[in-house]
């Protein structure tokens, strides 16, 4: 079975560590801060200006001049900072956030990544996305393994314009997980269920299959 | 009477000298901090063909929104926009150039142009059609890009508070990009919730010093929320 949304967030929240500040992208990745472990403190920064998001406000808490990057109205948790755009960027730019999760249309085995624009649709900018993708060296990238027609996306080259070339080491698909080096994904989980083969299948771009691929597992949320 | 008094009296004074074809640089991010009164005034005297440097385009109605009913702006310079159909539609038919631009690198650039540094150096954008026909040098093994700064005939700006010698402070995140726009306008015209008198503001708080500053107003504003998210 390949993953539910869900089930990729509490994936890459394994990836976390006590003490990071990670930067959280919209869909997929934002449902990571769900499965932050218990006694774990980790810092979400929010690239409008914000480090230390915390949920979002009771009705009484509502405050138009406190939003997060994708223009929902948050709070700040205790501990938290709040300051300029450019400063947020210069946290980013200079490789000051831990980890950066963000979603993907197409990566390739060099490492690119295509996330903002599909030519001939409408084009509505790529925020902060090739900054972060820039500045970052600790990155996980979520999507889907293939497209609704079965189109593998993970290619041998990008198809659509980059957003970053060559920054993009780890991949999480709804069917596995997968690091990206020396021009090669290599396949180092699988989804419970999913076989080698059909990732082999709907990988396009080289990959390389170790002689054990551990299956992930998942405890019921209770 | 002092010589560093930044009040204005109306909005009408506040963006005098503003004309067809000016470059305007506006903080705000999304709805949220932006300067809507300025935005307003802009509307209200219908000058064209303006350039606009600001993160997004406000939505229908609101914001810089206001400024496409009449088509006043020609070009923008933006990170995110289309969250208005009426933007859509300007820009399917060529009636607006749009410049994308990655958000650290707008917010540089406005930085960059305040403090006097005509371009810089990012790997942000290299190897993407943002680098194209840009020049490219490697540091530490790595290329970069130029991106060149940005400076605007007028900056619009909106804080929390100021005192009127135009130190301001910003209310959290309705900070965001207003400080660098600040500091990159020809003339720099902030408008606040409140205006109190100096010393009333702590020095070392003050986000934008007021030497940036060249018009103050004190306002009231609508500060309409975008995508209101509320915990149950």
């Amino acid at each position: 079975m390949a993953l539910t949304r869900e089930q990729m967030a509490q994936r890459v929240a394994r990836e976390l560590e006590d003490g990071f500040y990670v930067n959280l992208g919209i869909g997929i990745p934002t449902l990571v801060a769900n499965y932050i472990p218990d006694g774990m403190d980790v810092m979400l920064q929010s690239e409008n200006g914000l480090l230390g998001m915390g949920r979002f406000p009771t009705e009484d808490e509502l405050d138009p001049d406190m939003i997060n990057a994708g223009k929902q109205t948050v709070t700040a948790r205790p501990g938290a900072a709040i300051f300029s755009s450019a400063e947020s960027f210069a946290m980013i730019r200079g490789g000051h956030v831990d980890l950066t999760v963000l979603g993907a249309f197409e990566i390739d085995q060099n490492g690119n990544i295509a996330s903002w624009m599909i030519p001939g649709k409408l084009i509505k900018g790529m925020g902060g996305a090739m900054d972060l993708v820039a500045g970052a060296e600790n990155i996980i990238c979520t999507m889907t393994h293939a497209s609704k027609h079965g189109e593998s996306k993970l290619l041998e080259q990008c198809n659509l314009p980059l957003t970053g070339a060559g920054c993009i080491n780890r991949v999480l698909t709804d069917l596995a997980y997968l690091e990206i080096k020396d021009g090669a994904f290599i396949l180092k989980e699988r989804a419970p269920g999913v076989s080698v083969e059909e990732i082999v299948e709907k990988t396009a771009g080289k990959l390389i299959v170790p002689d054990h691929v551990p299956e992930m597992t998942f405890v019921e949320a209770s | 009477m002092s010589g560093f008094d930044k009040r204005v009296a109306s909005y009408e004074e506040a963006m005098q000298g503003i004309e067809s074809g000016m470059t305007v640089i506006a903080g705000g991010f999304g709805l949220c901090g932006i300067p809507e009164n300025l935005i307003a005034e802009i509307k209200r005297r219908g000058v064209k063909d303006l350039t606009v440097v600001s993160n997004n385009c406000g939505v229908d109605g609101f914001g810089l929104g206001l400024l496409l009913e009449d088509r006043q702006i020609r070009k923008i310079l933006a990170s995110y926009v289309g969250e208005n159909a009426m933007f859509e539609q300007q820009m399917l038919n060529d009636e607006i150039e749009v410049v994308l631009t990655p958000q650290g690198t707008l917010a540089e650039k406005m930085r960059a142009g305040g403090a006097g540094i005509p371009a810089f150096y990012t790997a942000t954008g290299y190897g993407t059609p943002i680098g194209d026909g840009k020049e490219v040098r490697e540091f530490n093994g790595r290329p970069h890009i130029m991106e060149e700064a940005i400076i605007g005939d007028f900056a619009i700006v909106k804080g929390w508070k100021a005192d009127w010698y135009g130190n301001v402070m910003y209310h959290h995140t309705a900070q965001n990009f207003n400080p660098m726009a600040a500091t990159a306008g020809k003339i720099t015209v902030v408008e606040v919730e409140e205006i109190v008198e100096p010393g009333e503001l702590d020095p070392s708080q003050i986000h934008t010093p007021g030497i940036y500053v060249d018009r103050l107003i004190q306002g009231t504003f609508e500060k309409r929320i975008e995508k209101r998210t509320v915990h149950s």
